[in-house]
């Protein structure tokens, strides 16, 4: 068999059909076969300068596990891949492959050409891992040093992971019932399948980190109480952008009108979307998603299978979509229709005056003007202006607000001293480092609404900071 | 998990449980609320504090059998467990430098308001309690109130006890009176705080009421309890569950709350027939 496969384009990743998937929560891409896999890995070629390694936030040795994968070494690959990553199998799936690693492979640079397809290779070898591997991670022996997590999301449980191999004592604390943050309550089933969250966070106990869930730090015990009280010697900040933004237009309070947030909780974390959850979800017949990023998409594919025909309303245009192209591709091969160039400007109501008919105050429709875009704006995007004159009504019994989140404002409230940027983002050094000594943050909560892999990045460079600052004292 | 230490129930549709859960206790106020969820594929059901015992490590809620939820949660008995209790969560009520303050509350929501009574009892503040029922066989708690108030007011809507009449007679009378308030907390159904809202309005004194809408979280993910208050939108959640009750849309607040109204109906069912089925 050759060495290498000269092939321009990618093994093309199995699918569920877009008219069956569409009407089901089952993960939508089913996942290499290690015949693909070991196809796909030998069209890396090994070359010496390494920029896939450069454009991935935690800097996984991207050749080194490929060429584990070429060689049907499938447990090697999954250790040179363990060493940087906490959550390889969520990586795998829910990264922007596009614009990191994979933007800057070699084998993708010429046109016509494809990169090496090295998020489905990280997701086969981390699954095959999950599947066929019966050792359990070892706890490093501990230093003494106890650290706090706040938050379970990618930042923490990345810089949970990092510091507990280090040998340190860590306890995750999670508001919520289940830890993940918007692994579990954000990203729905079909694209993250929440056993996969599961397996990662248990492979995180088993190497000795501590999950304290339903406390809700700042109220429940303070960032204070954690150093002074409990002794911890530092405490890293992941809680996250949970705060939904809405558009402050007529209409938002209407019944029939969601946050992302509240929609896509429903559905994945209370499970709303199975038939016998004990959790309530609009089941629309039309549904508006306003927004046009990843989470709008996720939003938009869930009102989907819980059968509603779905406009997304977005302000500018196709090429300005901040989502995935692929997330995009999937949303429109599921049925899903965009209206673009669009924007809201109210929601209208049902026509009942009468507060005791059951009919009362619910969403009947939203009334759009079509927009026209201009100039370019200081981020580079161009700026959407309304057609005067151009109003119109697209008839919905559901609106879901996906305008993005900000950073909770509880740690601020609660913890004297820490300080904050405009939006509420927790200011950071370079490390991590915040306002309070000892205190260090990550992810979302300082950067706002942005990626699992970027939080996942903040958290390890925190992790050794945290190491060095614990280290030094 | 967190187990229920005691059970006791307040009349046939009102239950009082202590949980025990010593981080929750620990820093409880008057005003907050907790959320637990029954079982495990439970929906989180957001409940206010009803009384905290910081050295027991126990919290005492107090429900009313509204849907499937609290049916299930009905049915544990002492030394059962729960799988989550979440909390404290929102803002404490503001009782500091209150002299004189007249606590209105309804039904269940009387299991709230008597915390903060006790509160402002406790710190020499001088209570009027008005506490209102629709009969008198759903009557909680009339001891506790009378133990902490200054002066008692006992309504039941059909007149089977006390004076017959809703919260608003008593609280109009004694304002038509002539006597004031530093403060009027109501806690109770939505349309009684906007009529008490609206009794206090014209005498300008300044009235809390405390809200109690869906949500899931309760720390201000979703979005879902939000309100209008005085035309801006807060978030149950984390700016309450006390707010201004004479800048709240109180119109907005009740068409909301009746969101899932068909869902709760047929989930109460469910679970009532479940339990019918162990019988039989």
């Amino acid at each position: 068999m050759a060495k290498f496969n000269m092939s321009p384009l990618k093994n093309e990743m199995p699918t569920q059909d877009p008219c069956v998937r569409n009407g089901n929560f089952n993960e939508v891409a089913l996942g290499y076969t290690a015949e693909q896999a070991i196809d796909e890995a030998k069209r890396c070629i090994g070359c010496k300068n390494r920029p896939c390694v450069a454009g991935c936030p935690v800097n996984i040795d991207i050749p080194e596990f490929i060429a584990k994968v070429a060689e049907g070494d499938f447990e090697a690959a999954y250790q040179i891949i363990a060493k940087d990553s906490s959550l390889p199998a969520v990586c795998g799936r829910v990264c922007p492959q596009e614009t990191q690693c994979e933007g800057k492979c070699t084998r993708g640079i010429k046109a016509g050409c494809e990169s090496v397809a090295i998020g489905r290779l990280e997701r086969f070898v981390a699954d095959w891992h999950n599947e066929n591997s019966t050792d359990k991670p070892v706890p490093a022996p501990s230093n003494g040093h106890k650290v706090a997590i706040v938050g379970s999301g990618p930042a923490g449980l990345t810089c949970a992971g990092d510091l507990a191999k280090m040998g340190y004592e860590v306890t995750v604390f999670e508001a919520l019932h289940v830890a993940g943050g918007v692994l579990v309550y954000g990203i729905p089933e079909f694209r993250l399948p929440k056993a996969i969250v599961k397996k990662e966070v248990d492979n995180l106990k088993a190497l000795g980190v501590k999950v304290e869930t339903n406390m809700v730090i700042g109220r429940v015990i303070t960032i204070e109480e954690l150093k002074e009280e409990y002794g911890f010697e530092a405490v890293f900040l992941g809680s996250g952008a949970g705060l939904p933004k809405f558009m402050n237009i007529p209409g938002e309070s209407l019944k029939g009108v969601y946050s992302a947030n509240e929609f896509l909780t429903r559905s994945n974390l209370m499970k709303a979307y199975r038939a016998d959850s004990h959790t309530p979800i609009q089941h629309g017949k039309c549904v508006a998603v306003v927004g046009g990023g990843n989470v709008a998409m996720d939003a938009a594919r869930t009102a989907k299978r819980l059968g509603a025909e779905v406009h997304i309303i977005y302000r500018r245009g196709e090429e300005e979509l901040p989502a995935r192209r692929e997330e995009i591709e999937h949303a429109k091969e599921e049925g899903i229709i965009f209206d673009l160039l669009t924007n809201p400007k109210r929601i209208l109501p049902t026509a009942t005056d009468n507060p005791r008919d059951p009919a009362y105050g619910w969403v009947n429709g939203i009334e759009c003007v079509r927009m026209e875009l201009g100039e370019p704006d200081e981020s580079g995007r161009r700026s959407p202006k309304t057609v005067e004159g151009s109003e119109f009504i697209i008839p919905v019994d559901c609106v879901i607000m996906s305008l993005g989140t900000s950073p909770n404002p509880l740690l601020k409230a609660t913890t004297p001293g820490l300080e904050t940027l405009r939006r509420g983002e927790i200011a950071v050094d370079e490390v991590g480092k915040t306002s309070i000594e000892g205190v260090y943050c990550g992810g979302d909560a300082a950067t706002g609404a942005a990626t699992v892999i970027k939080a996942m990045g903040a958290g390890k460079i925190a992790a050794k900071a945290i190491d060095e600052y614990i280290q030094s004292k | 998990m967190y187990k229920i230490v005691r059970k006791k129930s307040l009349n046939p549709t009102v239950t009082q449980m202590d949980i025990y859960a010593p981080f929750v206790a620990k820093k409880a106020l008057p005003g907050q609320f907790i959320i637990l969820r029954v079982d495990e594929d439970g929906e989180r059901i957001p409940l206010t504090v009803a009384g905290y015992d910081r050295e027991a490590g126990t919290v005492s809620i107090i429900f009313q059998i509204v849907g499937g939820s609290t049916e299930l949660l009905n049915h544990k008995n002492e030394g059962d467990s729960i799988p989550d209790f979440v909390g404290p969560l929102g803002t404490p009520t503001h009782t500091e430098g209150l002299k004189k303050v007249c606590v209105v509350g309804g039904g269940v929501g009387c299991a709230i308001a008597l915390p903060v009574a006790r509160a402002l009892h406790e710190q020499g503040c001088e209570v009027t309690s008005i506490i209102g029922f629709r009969s008198k066989d759903l009557v909680i708690l009339e001891d506790e109130f009378k133990a902490c108030s200054t002066s008692f007011h006992m309504m039941t809507d059909d007149g089977s006890y006390g004076r017959q009449g809703n919260v608003c007679v008593p609280l109009n009378e004694i304002l038509e009176k002539g006597e004031t308030f530093d403060e009027v907390i109501t806690i109770g159904p939505l349309i009684m705080m906007k009529f008490v809202c609206a009794a206090t309005k014209p005498y300008g004194v300044k009235t809390i009421a405390s809200m109690n809408p869906i949500m899931i979280d309760g720390t201000g993910m979703c979005g879902g309890c939000r309100l209008t208050v005085g035309g801006k939108m807060k978030f149950a959640c984390v700016d309450g569950p006390e707010f201004d009750g004479h800048e709240i849309d109180f119109d907005e607040a009740m068409s909301r709350s009746r969101t899932y109204a068909d869902f709760e109906a047929h989930e109460r069912e469910a679970a009532c027939n479940l339990f019918k089925k162990e019988v039989l």
